[in-house]
């Protein structure tokens, strides 16, 4: 991990072109450091942009909530029968509608399936639709933006002309008519869509951290040493750019998972036999005045969930931004 | 300054036909408009190949592509499925989606910015704190979940609205739908607001206005506020066409014959016309709703200036 940036930034300030530069860092350090706690002198000094952000976090009840629910959501997900020993799709449609029973907390559904089974089994899709979109977004994004900021020129022109191409179209919209004809019962056409619309978002910023971090002293150190175009990218730019590649990221998780339950209200998302929370909300939203219970159980799941993704993304922005210490 | 619009001008010829060309292979790809036509029977081949003729299907995609942007730009953009001109079907949906969005930004200015200037005031109050939850319980709960309750409670429960909207949908039956379809933007203006004005509030020129002797109200209004108003205007100027397109939802819970209507029933009943022309529109409409907003920049804040 580079030495932090303020450190150049720094040293640039009171020397200019020539001048003894050990001196210099070492003003600029110590400069910086005097507003804010004790001279930066002893070891902790070499602490990096993320234990500073790591220690920040591990004290913030917000993130420790979030970053908890999370967990056990990742858990449920892979392993639902921990907590649910029925069998989501096992229904009894003598038991449709009906409320909250011994054995059956959450009621049963249109179809006399187990509201709870089926919130608790919804986890695993909305995890694995939230999660593979937001990889498949991030890598997408990260490549082709990080190389357009790289490079620039060209290559650069045409990205950024492209990624207006994406931005003006809705999203909803391009769902519509995209997934109206797919006919698959998987999650997959739900998620290329996603990152079909979703990468210009992050190639947007982590083509503008790339350009920032390009500029520094460190890269322009790598370069002079003679570093190839692969290794000041992937071993001076990257760690430095990709912070707020992952604050949008974690925040963009929550959405999609929520864009899931809308796509599948709409009737162009998931289709069952998948259990979904999008699924069970858009077909409990006609039977909403009987029986809300159908509908509040899972709405209230994907609510819960997306706002732990939001805050998550909140806490590691707050953590990772210099501006607020 | 006019050099600069013309810049941007011609800066948004190339996205404009990018995108509408991206919908057009999009729409090309979701199905096939022939069979569209012939209802639920499959179509007789002679009759089929007749229509594809008719309509220039038998062409190459691209020269389909080029044929439709020619006609767009005389005012045809088609007929729809049962054989209504498409322009005829916008000149009902639009003013409808229009009234509904207007309604959703008044919200969003009003409430959001009121909202944002007083938590960004009171930091760390309990007022502060509570409002920053609910906006982010709004924004986590999905806008039809939100519309669903609003409408059980509201329209079936207490009979205070109409459940759904009449055709005609007049301004006083759009307030809560409108007020669902900002819900989400409404917090995340809030927000914006907040972090803004708090981030202002702290800057130099606030504090000379202070101790100028200015009364609180004129620093709040005329130096705080005009100069924390910025992003908000951005992105209340970007939002004005995802809230159009994404009206679909709203559209469809309180049953209002809009521009998500059309289009559902376009892509329900696979009218390519239909579809590729709203699409088209609201493209447009948000590309000059950016637009606007880059212009807006220069009058509001006086440090860019366009060569």
């Amino acid at each position: 991990m580079p030495e932090p940036p303020f450190d150049d930034q720094g040293a640039i300030a009171p020397t200019g072109a020539g001048g003894t530069m050990d001196l210099a860092t070492e003003e600029g350090g110590s400069l910086e450091h005097l507003p804010g706690g004790p001279l930066g002198t002893g070891p902790e000094k070499a602490r990096s942009l993320w234990s500073d952000a790591w220690r920040d976090l591990r004290r913030n009840p917000v993130f420790i909530l979030s970053a908890l629910f999370i967990l056990f959501l990742v858990t449920i997900a892979i392993w639902p029968s921990l907590i649910a020993s029925g069998n989501p799709l096992q229904c009894d449609l003598a038991k449709a509608q009906e409320g909250s029973q011994p054995g059956h907390p959450f009621g049963f559904n249109g179809q006399g399936c187990d509201v709870y089974t089926r919130t608790v089994y919804g986890a695993r899709t909305s995890v694995t639709v939230g999660v593979c979109a937001t990889l498949g977004v991030a890598l997408l994004g990260c490549a082709l933006g990080g190389l357009a900021g790289f490079y620039g020129g060209a290559p650069d022109a045409v990205l950024s002309r492209l990624t207006d191409v994406f931005f003006a179209i809705p999203v909803i919209l391009g769902g519509l008519v995209l997934l109206s004809v797919v006919q698959s019962t998987t999650v997959w056409p739900v998620v290329g869509f996603m990152v079909l619309l979703g990468w210009p978002q992050i190639s947007r910023i982590a083509r503008g951290s790339v350009i920032t971090a390009k500029h520094n002293d460190y890269v322009q150190a790598a370069r002079a040493l003679g570093a190839s175009n692969a290794r000041m990218l992937l071993r001076h730019i990257a760690p430095n750019a990709i912070a707020p590649v992952i604050v949008v990221a974690t925040i963009a998780l929550g959405t999609y998972i929520s864009l899931e339950a809308t796509l599948s209200y709409l009737g162009v998302g998931l289709r069952p036999p998948t259990v979904s929370w999008g699924i069970d909300i858009s077909s409990a939203s006609p039977y909403i005045r009987n029986a809300p219970h159908m509908l509040l159980w899972p709405a209230g799941a994907l609510a819960v969930t997306v706002l732990a993704f939001i805050m998550l993304g909140d806490a590691v922005r707050d953590a990772l931004d210099p501006k607020l210490r | 300054m006019g050099r600069y619009v013309i810049r941007r001008l011609l800066q948004m010829i190339p996205v404009f036909f990018g995108a509408t060309l991206l919908i057009f292979l999009m729409v090309n790809v979701m199905g096939d408009p022939v069979q569209g036509l012939c209802g639920q029977r499959a179509c007789d081949p002679a009759t089929a190949a007749q229509l594809r003729k008719e309509f220039g299907l038998d062409k190459p995609v691209w020269q389909q592509y080029l044929t439709y942007m020619g006609n767009v730009f005389t005012g045809d953009f088609g007929t729809a499925f049962n054989g209504q001109p498409v322009i005829e079907l916008m000149a009902d949906a639009f003013p409808v989606t229009i009234r509904l969005t207007l309604v959703a930004i008044f919200f969003e200015i009003v409430i959001g910015i009121t909202l944002g200037v007083i938590t960004g005031l009171r930091r760390g109050r309990p007022v502060d704190t509570s409002v920053l939850l609910l906006t982010l319980v709004v924004i986590s709960v999905p806008t039809f979940v939100t519309g669903l309750l609003l409408q059980l409670l509201l329209g079936v429960e207490w009979g205070i609205i109409k459940p759904a909207v009449s055709p005609a949908a007049p301004l006083d039956e759009l307030i809560v739908p409108g007020l669902v379809l900002a819900s989400v933007s409404l917090a995340y203006v809030t927000r914006l607001t907040r972090t803004s004005i708090a981030e202002n509030a702290r800057s130099d020129y606030v504090r000379t206005a202070k101790a100028k002797g200015l009364p609180r109200r004129r620093v709040i209004t005329r130096h705080l506020l005009r100069n924390s108003l910025i992003p908000v205007v951005t992105f209340i100027g970007t939002d004005i066409g995802a809230l159009m397109g994404g009206a679909i939802v709203t559209e469809r819970i309180f049953n209002i014959h809009g521009v998500g209507y059309q289009l559902y029933q376009g892509i329900l009943r696979q009218s390519t016309q239909t579809v590729v022309g709203f699409v088209t529109v609201l493209v447009l409409v948000f590309l000059l709703a950016n637009l606007l907003v880059d212009l807006l920049y220069a009058v509001l804040d006086p440090r860019i200036r366009y060569a």
